[in-house]
């Protein structure tokens, strides 16, 4: 049985609808990929999921639950975890505070603060600064680390590599990997292609706020891709 | 003559603790989740008519009816965040100010129907009159030190619980970005009523201090407001130290003021603030962390 199951989640700012009927799953200890376009709807669904965004109880099934519309806390503390869009960082605390306060419910599970420096070694290095003093990268470590320490059993990474150089984003991608052989379900969102292809086991793309096609990478050809990215 | 300016100064900055700790709540609650809670004065005011019914009924000494009373009064700040202010989070800063303005009305005509309006005191029995000498015709009294003292331990239990516990990191955080730190895991309407409590058990100390210090009535919560708005914006909005100062330098001006002449007192202390506004309106402090 899928550890998450969104089931025609429709979703609104005000009138404006954002979403409409998306479906989509993760088994337990999957990595799936949510890809598109600007305004594709991509971040308006990791926000449904983690409870930022008023939707229905049934659109979202965590674990067998019906989570959709429940408050973020509450999801945190199942073990749904979202690293955030801009990496909002907390400014006035440090990188060690930034972690800590990702482990604010207690959750217990594999990940402490010296595993999150094992991963991140520059993170130990630079505990005691504040937290905007670090590069954009760092700054991305952090958020991951941030919510990593909440010992998610799924972890949603929203636009990881926006900003941010080829070589970091390697990185950020080998990171995922890790995690990701810890039994944790990850589900990424990326503007870009190139690396997520190359991790995710199934891909689901998303234009103006609907899947407009789903797969594993290997069955996806370059021009249907483009079709969905693009709608050309 | 030189005896006498530096006796004003001093009697002043001890006022200033006590401004201090009205004025403590009040940043920690603008801090945590920017709302100004309009009614803060009238809390104070009720912590000492409540302290003033245990000393009665009870015959205890007002510096141990605290125990009872700021406790009381905290639990008060939990239910009043939990029940009433929290609904109205994300409508904007207006609802806020509205509603505590409304709740400072109701306190008022609460206190008045139960209490009168005859003044009262808390008597601490001699206490409220004893002085030290500090030698060179000066004194200060045992109260306004205590005031003092009193403040500066609470802000420093303050400040470590802000930067040392986990519950400290939620209120900066979420002062920082509300939004990312729910995303945490963090319940903020349970953070909400926690920094309301800890506001208002500050503000019980304030007022039965208060209340021991000089007169009160049903009506005397607004200036209390007021004066703790000026310690705060002084100091610089969301510094706990700033708002220490910013208490002294009140403190000062109306002491100073009121030895010009009688009248003057009051009214120095707000050209004071209204000349901080003007030159430096972020505050002394402002450089100071949000929250801490």
């Amino acid at each position: 049985m899928s550890l998450l199951q969104v089931q025609r989640l429709s979703a609104f700012y005000g009138s404006f609808q954002a979403l409409f009927d998306v479906s989509l799953e993760a088994a337990e200890g999957e990595t799936i990929a949510v890809i598109g376009a600007n305004g594709a709807g991509k971040t308006t669904c990791l926000r449904a999921i983690a409870g930022v965004l008023p939707v229905l109880a049934q659109a979202v099934r965590f674990a067998g639950d019906a989570v959709g519309g429940r408050p973020a806390h509450d999801l945190v503390a199942r073990g749904v975890v979202m690293v955030p869009e801009g990496r909002r960082i907390f400014p006035s605390l440090t990188v060690e505070e930034n972690l800590l306060v990702g482990a604010y419910r207690g959750r217990p599970g594999p990940w402490t603060l010296a595993r999150v420096y094992d991963l991140f070694p520059v993170l130990a290095e630079r505990r005691r600064q504040p937290g905007p003093n670090l590069s954009g990268g760092e700054q991305q470590m952090l958020a991951i680390g941030r919510g990593l320490m909440g010992n998610p059993r799924l972890l949603l990474v929203d636009e990881i590599s926006l900003g941010l150089a080829p070589i970091v984003v390697r990185g950020l991608y080998r990171v995922l990997r890790t995690i990701a052989a810890e039994g944790t379900t990850i589900l990424v969102v990326d503007q870009d292609v190139s690396q997520i292809m190359d991790l995710a086991q199934r891909v689901y793309c998303f234009r103006k706020g609907a899947v407009s096609l789903e797969g594993r990478p290997a069955d996806l050809t370059r021009a249907r891709l483009a079709a969905a990215y693009f709608g050309v | 003559m030189t005896v006498a300016w530096v006796d004003t100064i001093l009697q002043g900055l001890l006022l200033g603790g006590l401004y201090a700790l009205f004025a403590t709540g009040l940043s920690l609650i603008f801090g945590v989740m920017r709302i100004v809670n309009l009614a803060h004065g009238d809390l104070s005011i009720l912590a000492a008519f409540l302290a003033v019914v245990a000393v009665e009924s009870l015959g205890l000494d007002p510096f141990v009816a605290l125990v009872l009373v700021a406790p009381l009064m905290a639990a008060l700040g939990y239910v009043l965040q939990t029940l009433v202010l929290n609904r109205l989070l994300g409508q904007g800063i207006l609802p806020p100010i509205l509603v505590t303005f409304g709740l400072s009305i109701i306190i008022q005509n609460a206190l008045l129907e139960i209490f009168s309006a005859d003044s009262r005191r808390l008597n601490p029995g001699g206490i409220e009159t004893a002085s030290v000498a500090l030698g060179g015709q000066l004194a200060v009294g045992w109260l306004p030190l205590i005031t003092l003292a009193v403040a500066v331990a609470i802000l420093l239990g303050l400040q470590g619980l802000i930067a040392r516990l986990s519950v400290g990191r939620a209120f900066r955080a979420t002062s920082d970005d509300q939004e990312t730190a729910e995303l945490m895991g963090i319940d903020n309407r349970r953070l909400y009523g926690l920094a309301m409590a800890l506001s208002l058990g500050i503000v019980a100390v304030a007022g039965v201090f208060l209340g021991i210090r000089t007169t009160f009535t049903f009506a005397s919560g607004p200036d209390r407001l007021l004066f703790a708005f000026e310690a705060v914006i002084i100091g610089g909005l969301g510094s706990l130290w700033g708002t220490l100062v910013g208490g002294a330098v009140l403190g000062v001006a109306q002491t100073v003021g009121a030895k010009l002449s009688p009248g003057w007192g009051i009214l120095t202390g707000h050209l004071v603030f209204l000349a901080v506004l003007l030159l430096r309106p972020q505050g002394l402090f402002a450089k100071a962390r949000r929250v801490a």
